[in-house]
């Protein structure tokens, strides 16, 4: 028990910051919607893993990969937005989703448990967080910049197609990991509050994602924490503890007013 | 006689087409080094894209020949910066890493230091200073200026130009501008460009004060008054 309650907080705490940074960008571009749909597109690849006895991780990263390439290259071909073409897409995959996945696992699967949180999930949410955040610093920049001026990126030579699928791609990662925590339907949440959370305090954009990371450990550790505690649904709680974060940030921003 | 390589820049029978309209059509001029050349035009015109065509950044017919070794620095109309927690030196910095500060001139950024500012909350003005800090930030030979007072209040012209009086009389560079303020065409470039999808009038610069050439440009006469109250 102890021991599933440490690796549930390691996968927290890397699941936290990675979601919280890649979190950061995607709360910039205004593409918020975009990260909490396309958690759903991971839920016909975790049915998958539930009913053929593989990681759930793994197959829920195959359909977010496969999901975000398709996404992206309809964006380039219809020039509609990304918001347009996932709202598309994750209805059908949590259609698909909810029909294969056992009953028995499809609560589990849509809010999170970390009962079941194994040393393998931990050490996949390490090495894949690590990852995420690292190709994640070497293009925040160049993203940053294409959404201020997509010319000026251009005009530097930023190929700003190639980068915004390498962030998809990234997004899908961090995904990925994150649904043993929160579950499929509500981990789009660990991108979305910490970064909004963070938006509301910071004036500087190396403050605002670091402090996006910090507050996506916060939320998931102390949604562990509770989850643990009152042995209640882990997703539920994450959000819970998120929205308290998102508070504290408004009446912060309010009070420096 | 002429010399090839006194042209910092050749366009010859350049069209863009984008979703079967014509934005522009057999586009044709040349520029020479350190000059200085003012586009102009109604809305629509084809200004901003032929900016954009100049920087490759959109598919085209014809040929844009820029001189070997130039360096490009691009000042655009509009950015995106309200919802963007950034200050001024994080956004200098994606250009100039190393030397942020250097950047940060006060001959370009006014007198106010606005380093520390998040772009969001500064003026008009101070947005442009500090476009123009990032076009100039790697010592470009080129600078294309989309709109230089657009969004600028009348007190906040004036810095802007005395960069381009700057940047014409000491640094040899070559200038672009987007412009419908017949002040800056007259006072700050050498030639004229009038563009209405295809060239309508390529002259020098003061013949912006010619009837016929306004009459050419902007399709009537140009009521008196407004252009000179700036000057």
């Amino acid at each position: 028990m102890v021991d599933t309650l440490i690796f549930s907080l390691v996968t927290g705490v890397f699941v936290g910051i990675s979601a919280g940074y890649l979190g950061s960008l995607m709360v910039l571009e205004k593409m918020s919607l975009v990260g909490d749909a396309l958690s759903h597109v991971a839920l016909p690849g975790l049915a998958l893993g539930i009913l053929f006895s593989f990681p759930i991780f793994l197959g829920a990263f195959a359909f977010l990969f496969v999901s975000s390439v398709a996404i992206w290259y309809l964006g380039r071909i219809t020039k509609l937005s990304y918001e347009t073409i996932v709202g598309a897409v994750f209805t059908l995959a949590l259609a698909i989703g909810v029909i294969i996945i056992p009953k028995a696992e499809l609560l589990e699967a849509l809010f999170g448990d970390i009962s079941t949180v194994t040393i393998f999930d931990a050490a996949a949410a390490v090495i894949v967080s690590v990852i995420a955040v690292i190709l994640t610093r070497l293009i925040y920049k160049k993203l940053v910049l294409s959404m201020i001026s997509e010319e000026l990126a251009i005009s530097q030579g930023i190929d700003t197609s190639k980068i915004n699928l390498l962030y998809l791609l990234l997004v899908s990662l961090a995904v990925a990991v994150g649904i043993k925590i929160v579950g499929t339907l509500l981990v789009g949440f660990l991108v979305i509050v910490p970064a909004a959370a963070a938006k509301n305090v910071s004036s500087d954009l190396s403050n605002y994602a670091l402090m996006s990371s910090a507050f996506g450990v916060i939320c998931a550790c102390a949604g562990i924490l509770a989850s643990s505690y009152w042995n209640l649904q882990t997703g539920p709680l994450v959000v819970f503890s998120g929205i308290l974060v998102f508070i504290i940030t408004v009446i912060v921003r309010w009070l420096r007013k | 006689m002429e010399n090839v390589d006194d042209y910092v820049l050749k366009v010859s029978n350049l069209s863009v087409k984008l979703q079967n309209q014509t934005i522009l059509d057999n586009v044709n001029f040349k520029l020479k080094k350190g000059s200085s050349l003012a586009i102009v035009g109604p809305n629509a015109a084809g200004k901003t894209m032929l900016f954009r065509t100049l920087l490759n950044l959109v598919p085209h017919t014809g040929k844009v020949e820029w001189a070997p070794r130039v360096k490009i620095g691009y000042v655009p109309q509009n950015i995106t910066v309200d919802d963007i927690p950034i200050s001024v030196k994080d956004f200098l910095s994606f250009k100039n890493e190393a030397d942020a500060e250097a950047s940060l001139s006060p001959v370009r950024l006014g007198k106010k230091n606005v380093g520390n500012k998040t772009l969001g909350i500064l003026s008009g003005g101070q947005l442009r200073r500090v476009l123009i800090a990032w076009a100039l930030a790697d010592n470009p030979n080129v600078l294309l200026f989309d709109e230089p007072t657009t969004g600028v209040d009348h007190d906040s012209e004036e810095p802007i130009f005395a960069t381009l009086q700057e940047l014409k009389d000491k640094h040899n560079i070559t200038i672009l501008l987007i412009t419908h303020d017949v002040h800056i065409v007259r006072e700050y470039s050498d030639y004229l460009l009038a563009l209405n999808r295809c060239v309508t009038f390529f002259g020098e610069s003061k013949e912006i004060m010619n009837p016929d050439v306004q009459k050419i440009i902007y399709g009537e006469t140009v009521c008196m008054g407004t252009p000179d109250e700036k000057a």
